[in-house]
């Protein structure tokens, strides 16, 4: 039940693009049409769900003073975290590119840049600062991931209705990305009320 | 009878150190090329850090810090690295310039260190830096890229001041708030202000009726902030506005 608790909260309340505005780089770019943002948003869940957890072993066994080596890591943790997401992100394109050549190809440049994703560092370094234990922190993996995942659709779904909108021509595609993202983001503010142990 | 010394001329005429070309890599990224306006690169710590302009002014700094030593060492190295394991080199250079940044910040000035929190080692994943190394470190020579990440780090700083200048002036009423050279209450009402009675005229007491505007602190504003700036740099920068 906690763990439920937890996905909801990650997902949902804290989701990580609309509450902390992470990831937003690829968020923003590669929203112009539904199905390649579904694409990625997979990707995320993917590799966010995998290096949360993998990120938590890592912290709690290696570099903390109590963990097998028996010394005082944190200083390697940002490297650490980054080569575990680079790894990740490396084996989720070989994935994609033998099951889905299509997908691989329209998601181009984007998909490498998953490593640069702040969410995915964002999510790993959370995890730290808010102690979780393993459960919690798959849970956690999972539950960001699926928030990313549904809010890069949503952008998605309504830049796709914006192009038949008359929007002045300084605004078009990016301006209105923003202001939508903005306005998404007021209407996430509203599940801030909601009490995460009632689920 | 003067000898006439022919001098010849270098089959190739050596570029200035600082010319023209050199002066665009500097000045580009703050108005055609933005990171932030145009790039889209970079978005997340824009949207995070830009409550109060001092964190946001540490932020500029670190980012110009890293983005230049980190176009230049990768230039350096750009020909050792195999392709196959770029992008790990990549991190693994930005990742270590990061870790010194946050180390130095966390012994000089903890309480902006504390503010910052994970935004700090976000630079890693600042698609600035990256990016740059990519698209222009990757294929230039080490002088040339080392300018090109000042300007891309000033271009995105640039941004980073006008939005938390807003933000902080209309959210909280204050500018430079806990900074070392003090904090300029400029507009509203506030607990400080009724403690400190010496300041009951100029410019402070002008404004003392402006309520906070909440609206500000929050995320999103900074969105209506970049969106309203891509408006204004679009509408008067015309070759930017997107045809698609």
């Amino acid at each position: 039940m906690e763990y439920i608790n937890i996905f909801i909260k990650s997902a949902f309340i804290e989701n990580l693009i609309l509450s902390y505005f992470l990831g937003m780089c690829s968020y923003l770019a590669v929203s112009k049409s539904v199905k390649t943002a579904f694409g990625l948003g997979l990707a995320v869940i993917f590799v966010l769900g995998f290096t949360v957890p993998v990120n938590w072993l890592i912290a709690n066994y290696i570099l903390s003073p109590d963990g097998i080596l028996g010394t005082d890591l944190t200083f390697l943790r940002l490297i650490l975290f980054i080569a575990v997401i680079a790894s990740m992100v490396q084996l989720v394109e070989m994935v994609i590119e033998k099951f889905s050549p299509s997908l691989y190809n329209s998601l181009g440049i984007f998909l490498p840049l998953i490593t640069v994703n702040c969410a995915i560092l964002g999510g790993s370094l959370f995890m730290v600062t808010r102690e979780y234990n393993f459960g919690e922190s798959v849970a956690f993996g999972l539950g960001g991931g699926f928030g990313w995942f549904l809010a890069i659709i949503a952008i998605a779904a309504i830049r796709e209705k914006m192009s038949y909108s008359a929007v002045p021509a300084p605004m078009r595609g990016l301006g209105m990305a923003f202001l939508l993202t903005g306005l998404m983001g007021i209407a996430f503010l509203s599940l801030l009320g909601i009490d995460p142990n009632a689920f | 009878m003067a000898e006439t010394v022919v001098k010849q001329k270098p089959l190739e005429e050596k570029k200035p150190l600082f010319g023209a070309e050199e002066r665009k890599l500097l000045t580009d990224p703050i108005n055609d090329d933005n990171p932030i306006t145009v790039q889209v690169l970079g978005i997340c710590s824009a949207l995070a850090v830009t409550t109060l302009i001092y964190p946001s002014l540490v932020m500029s700094v670190a980012v110009v810090f890293v983005c230049a030593f980190a176009n230049l060492l990768t230039s350096l190295l750009r020909n050792y690295i195999p392709k196959a394991v770029r992008m790990i080199v990549q991190l693994v250079i930005i990742a270590a310039l990061v870790t010194v940044v946050e180390l130095t910040l966390k012994a000089m000035n903890y309480t902006v260190y504390k503010q910052l929190s994970v935004f700090i080692g976000l630079i890693i994943t600042n698609c600035i830096v990256m990016g740059r190394l990519e698209a222009f470190a990757m294929a230039n020579k080490p002088w040339r890229s080392f300018l090109d990440g000042i300007g891309n780090g000033l271009g995105y700083g640039a941004i980073l001041l006008i939005i938390a200048f807003f933000r902080e002036l209309f959210g909280k009423g204050t500018l430079f708030a806990g900074s070392p050279f003090g904090t300029l209450k400029l507009i509203g009402a506030s607990p400080e202000y009724l403690i400190n009675t010496t300041a009951t005229e100029g410019i402070g007491t002008w404004f003392s009726w402006y309520q906070n505007n909440n609206l500000m602190v929050i995320s999103s504003a900074a969105m209506f902030l970049i969106a309203g700036l891509i408006w204004v740099h679009r509408a008067w920068n015309k070759k930017l506005i997107d045809v698609s």
